[in-house]
């Protein structure tokens, strides 16, 4: 058996493994590292493919950003594992029969289609996965797309932003610009009325004494 | 080490990250990173495809599925903390009204 089968026979089998582990794991957090791992691993994977560039993306943006955003959420939140994970026997006698069905649905579609023990690989293929015929093929035939997916990302960032953020009820600040922005007329009011007189405090005592 | 080795694989992964939608079906959390799972099956198809038929628009594809799976990532995980905040609980079976 040629080394490279070796490997990946070896990779497949960690990132399934991994891949197990993340669905059965009982903790969150074991959830999401072996997610890492199996990310990892299929960064490896495509690395025998030759196609370093997006390897290198893979491990770079998802193990660097987006599972280390997965970690702190996980680490946030307060949860009640043991109420999750009631009644999950009774939806393993579901799930395992639907996973291999899709197994060999999926096997039998695509292995008919595409079932060549010997395909020989392009000749032109061998620098696909290079950065930069990569960077050639996005920058000319895939550049609007590629616009568009920095509108996404930028529209994503924004959005989170947007939904997380709150002000706090409970603290006490200043509100500097509206208390630069009042006005005199807002906190003073001036009332004209009469003078007042001494008649007139001499018949109010008298009102009082009579009601006493 | 042939493409019709990474197509099983791929459906392997896709096929663990659907039973994992069935177990976890009441952690949102573990919804989420099935979802993860289920894209880097696809992912692994694509590039088993772009290196066996010698074409490039397949990793260029790969690129932006990564893309959008980060944007929905981004967004979804803000969505469960507002309704952490708003619930203390991310089971889904306790969201079932309309107002929040």
């Amino acid at each position: 058996m040629e080394f490279k089968t070796i490997l990946f026979y070896a990779l497949s089998a960690i990132l399934v493994l991994a891949a197990l582990c993340v669905v059965t794991a009982r903790n969150p957090v074991h959830s999401a590292l072996f997610l890492v791992l199996s990310f990892v691993t299929s960064a490896a994977l495509w690395i025998l493919l030759k196609a370093e560039f997006l390897a290198i993306v893979l491990v770079l943006v998802y193990v660097g950003a987006v599972m280390v955003l997965f970690l702190f959420v996980v680490m946030m939140l307060d949860l009640d594992l043991d109420k999750m994970r009631r009644g999950l026997r009774q939806s393993l006698w579901v799930a395992v029969p639907v996973g291999l069905l899709i197994v060999f649905e999926m096997s039998a579609v695509l292995l008919r289609g595409f079932w060549s023990p010997d395909a020989q690989v392009p000749t032109n293929a061998s620098n696909i996965g290079t950065t930069r015929e990569l960077g050639k093929v996005i920058f000319t035939q895939y550049v609007f797309a590629f616009e568009i997916a920095a509108a996404v990302l930028l529209v994503a960032m924004i959005a989170a932003v947007a939904l997380t953020w709150r002000r706090r009820r409970d603290a006490r600040y200043n509100d500097i610009s509206a208390a630069l922005r009042v006005r005199r007329e807002d906190r003073i009011r001036l009332v004209s009325m009469k003078a007042e007189t001494e008649a007139a405090e001499h018949a109010m005592d008298e009102t009082e004494g009579g009601r006493q | 080490m042939t493409l019709s080795h990474f197509l099983i694989l791929g459906a392997i992964l896709f096929a663990i990250a659907i039973v994992g939608i069935f177990l976890n079906r009441k952690n949102l959390l573990i919804l989420l990173m099935s979802i993860e799972l289920m894209l880097l099956a696809v992912n692994m198809n694509f590039v088993a495809f772009s290196h066996y038929l010698g074409d490039a628009a397949g990793q260029v594809f790969v690129f932006f599925i990564l893309t959008v799976a980060a944007a929905e990532t981004a967004i979804g995980l803000a969505i469960l903390v507002v309704l952490f905040r708003n619930l203390s609980s991310i089971n889904v079976e306790d969201l079932d009204s309309l107002k929040g």
